[in-house]
């Protein structure tokens, strides 16, 4: 039997309801580092990996989170489908140990599929802390598949799963059929099945499935049927859970009690969340600009020697500003203003996460979303797109119906991203705060504008929601449930480092894709004259009417159809182009860019109009072929670059012309 | 058809003083006993895989500050449904 294991790899999957730390196990098993989160419908894709024990090879396979193998989204239906499917050899089955009812039912219908299962019963240290202890040895005998109790941080267990998966897989540990759980069905139900199993039809589940799908085709009733099929899971995990789990107290912790009460009471939650809110912002904002300084200096620096090892090499003139000036210089911009504020607000972004706290966001906030054609769901997509719109339309995959979820991918880059924080960041500093961005007390106030431009957003997308649904995507509010899961404490540390590492490789991976190309297209742009002027000139002239009109000017225009690829390079673009240079500018301190701006015509209005527009316009590119991956559909991904933009352009418009009203009156 | 079971007095074991209601009308820090879900369609099988099955206890812990949607405890597990749906779910209070 071991023999025939070294030569084929073995393939198990990972199944469970969600939040029970599924991916934290395959995490430990595989050792990849998977994206986790504390709120369920994190893991939104099959993940694979593997790992090697005892010299077998073992492909997992995590899959989504699903309550249960009778399918209400695609998700589950996928995670349905790969348990069923034949060139699965072993499912291991993670529970909650915490609290075992809650996912018990899953594993009894995963049983009823297949016996060749390995039963984990994660977050045991939870449960402990709960009073929650689950007897392995009477789950055991009852279910008659292995069991292990543990917590899938911890070495230890996870190698004992490791070595019972192998024990289950290369035979040494029997499952046999006949100690197996079987979950009874009603006496009708079960004679039906009998029946039907006896004339050689295929095996149990299949069976009951059939049945399920066709009730009266056997005489049975349809609803009665179907609620008792559904129903015996539950009764029979109740059963086996009071015979197999011992615990203290079937209430909540006081902890996620207080903890609630401050989150989601009636007057602290909008207080705390907007507190919190502001104190991301000025975190981000603050912690950013020391390490945006450094590594732009650096940049330049490497900058200059790549110039001088160019021009040693021989490299001629034109080429070598296009590589250095164009390519290097665009591509070390957006590391440089992107990298910092990302490596600070995803790793809080994923603290809260840990927490458990946005479950909490998502219930707060569900009704004003329900009531423009949304989702609760949606709230968190948001914020997500908060760092990174692209990061925000595959979290939109969380929101079980088709119909909201393209709602919420569709308006999801009306959520400034971090990449153009510090655009409208440097407008505000100059046109509207005496006090400048840099400064402790200047920290605060560009967090509380940002607060103000965020709550500003949020209610455009609101309303943008709600004209889509009664619109476009008409259609009557989903089923909705919500699972808040208990407060976890993050693991600060892993966290951080994973965080970190995360978006590094994203931002990097980035500026390849997209800023490389950007660089080489704006030198180029910038730099080839035709009939007397550059042809960044000749287009921003081409697109001034359109600028005037919505408040800006061509050349604020230009930039921002220029800055497609990356929305950090919208105003650097900009201010090149002022200078009529080829080249981005190398100071970009405050003063500098007022004055530029200054002796380009810019007023208040003109600001405020670009910080509307950068608000809304189509999403960066890198953000559209998110959407078209998970739309798979090219209208929508036109739509999503098309509806933005008009709400930017009316918006624009209709402010450019009340604030020159008003400034004509006075 | 729902009013006929709003507010009627059926017997049971603590006698003629339990009511049956919907989840709805539990309000926060008050418990009741799940009798029968009246939800149809997929939601239907959704709030029996989330334990809504006779005989469950259900805790209504809060409301959300915006009045909707509710957080109930069930089977060890923090569920939040919208009122629409707790309104097909019949328990006795």
């Amino acid at each position: 039997m071991k023999k025939e294991l070294i030569e084929k790899t073995v393939r198990i999957t990972l199944a469970g309801v969600p939040n029970v730390g599924k991916s934290t196990v395959f995490n430990s098993l595989t050792g990849m580092k998977q994206h986790t989160g504390n709120w369920t419908g994190k893991t939104v894709e099959c993940a694979e990996g593997s790992f090697i024990f005892k010299g077998v090879e073992f492909t997992a396979c995590d899959i989504p989170g699903t309550y249960s193998l009778y399918p209400h989204s695609d998700e589950e239906r996928k995670a349905r489908d790969f348990i069923i499917n034949n060139k699965n050899d072993l499912t291991v089955i993670v529970c909650d140990g915490a609290c075992p009812e809650r996912s018990l039912t899953l594993a009894l219908q995963i049983l009823e599929v297949t016996r060749y299962a390995v039963i984990f019963f994660n977050l045991a240290d939870e449960g402990k802390k709960n009073g929650v202890v689950v007897d392995t040895e009477k789950m055991n005998q009852l279910l008659g598949v292995p069991v292990i109790y543990g917590t899938a941080k911890k070495k230890k267990d996870i190698s004992a799963l490791k070595e019972l998966i192998f024990q289950v897989a290369c035979g040494e540990r029997s499952i046999p059929v006949e100690k197996v759980f079987v979950t009874p069905y009603p006496f009708e139900i079960e004679s039906v099945l009998t029946k039907l199993e006896d004339t050689g039809m295929q095996e149990r589940y299949s069976v009951a499935a059939e049945i399920y799908e066709n009730p009266t085709e056997y005489g049975l009733d349809a609803e009665k049927t179907r609620d008792s099929m559904a129903t015996a899971f539950v009764m029979a995990c109740d059963g086996i859970c009071s015979a197999a789990v011992r615990r203290q107290s079937r209430n909540r912790i006081k902890r996620d009690i207080i903890l609630d009460q401050v989150f989601a009471g009636r007057f602290t939650a909008f207080p705390v969340m907007s507190l919190l809110i502001v104190f991301i912002f000025w975190l981000t904002v603050r912690g950013a600009n020391y390490p945006s300084d450094m590594l732009w200096n650096l940049f330049v620096l490497l900058g200059d020697r790549l110039k001088d090892v160019l021009l040693f090499l021989g490299c001629p003139d034109v080429l070598c500003s296009f590589l250095t000036d164009g390519v290097y210089r665009v591509s070390t911009w957006i590391v440089s203003v992107m990298l910092p504020p990302m490596a600070i607000f995803f790793p809080m972004f994923t603290f809260l996460e840990d927490l458990g706290y946005l479950p909490r966001v998502a219930f707060c906030l569900d009704r004003c979303f329900k009531k423009c054609g949304g989702c609760g769901k949606q709230a968190l997509c948001m914020c997500m797109g908060l760092g990174c719109n692209a990061v925000g339309v595959t979290g939109c995959r969380i929101i079980d119906s088709k119909r909201e979820r393209l709602i919420a991918i569709l308006t999801n880059s009306m959520i400034p991203c971090n990449g153009r924080f510090p655009a409208i960041l440097t407008l505000a500093a100059i046109f509207f705060a005496s006090g400048g961005v840099s400064g402790s007390t200047g920290g605060i106030t560009s967090a509380v504008f940002l607060f103000f431009v965020l709550v500003f957003s949020v209610s455009v997308t609101l309303f943008a929601s709600r004209f889509l649904s009664l619109t476009f995507l008409k259609g009557t509010p989903s089923s909705f449930s919500l699972e808040l899961p208990p407060f976890r404490l993050p693991r600060v540390g892993e966290t951080l480092v994973r965080s970190v590492l995360d978006r590094t490789v994203f931002v990097l991976g980035r500026a390849v894709t997209a800023a490389i190309p950007a660089g080489a297209l704006i030198w180029i742009l910038a730099n080839v004259n035709a009939g007397g002027a550059s042809l960044l000139h000749h287009i921003s002239t081409f697109f001034d009417p359109l600028g005037k009109l919505m408040g800006f000017d061509g050349m604020m225009l230009c930039a921002f159809i220029l800055g497609f690829p990356a929305n950090e390079t919208v105003l650097p673009i900009a201010i090149m182009g002022y200078l009529s240079g080829g080249v981005l500018p190398e100071a970009d301190s405050l003063d500098f860019v007022s004055r530029v701006l200054a002796e380009n015509g810019w007023t208040m209005t003109t600001a405020l109009c670009t910080i509307v527009f950068s608000l809304f316009h189509w999403p960066c590119a890198t953000t559209l072929m998110t959407v078209k991956k998970e739309t798979g559909s090219t209208f929508w991904t036109f739509f999503s670059a098309v509806y933005p933009t008009l709400f930017g352009i009316i918006l624009c418009i209709l402010i450019n012309y009340i604030s020159k009203g008003i400034g004509f009156l006075f | 058809m729902m009013n006929k079971y709003l507010n009627s007095m059926i017997s049971t074991p603590l006698g003629r003083e339990a009511c049956l209601e919907t989840l709805e009308h539990v309000g926060a820090g008050n418990s009741a006993i799940v009798k029968s879900v009246i939800a149809k369609g997929p939601m239907r099988r959704r709030l029996f895989d989330l334990g809504f099955v006779e005989g469950a206890k259900v805790d209504c812990i809060m409301k959300s500050p915006l009045g909707d949607p509710t957080a109930y405890f069930i089977r060890g597990t923090l569920v939040a449904l919208r009122r629409e749906d707790s309104a097909n779910i019949l328990v006795i209070k």
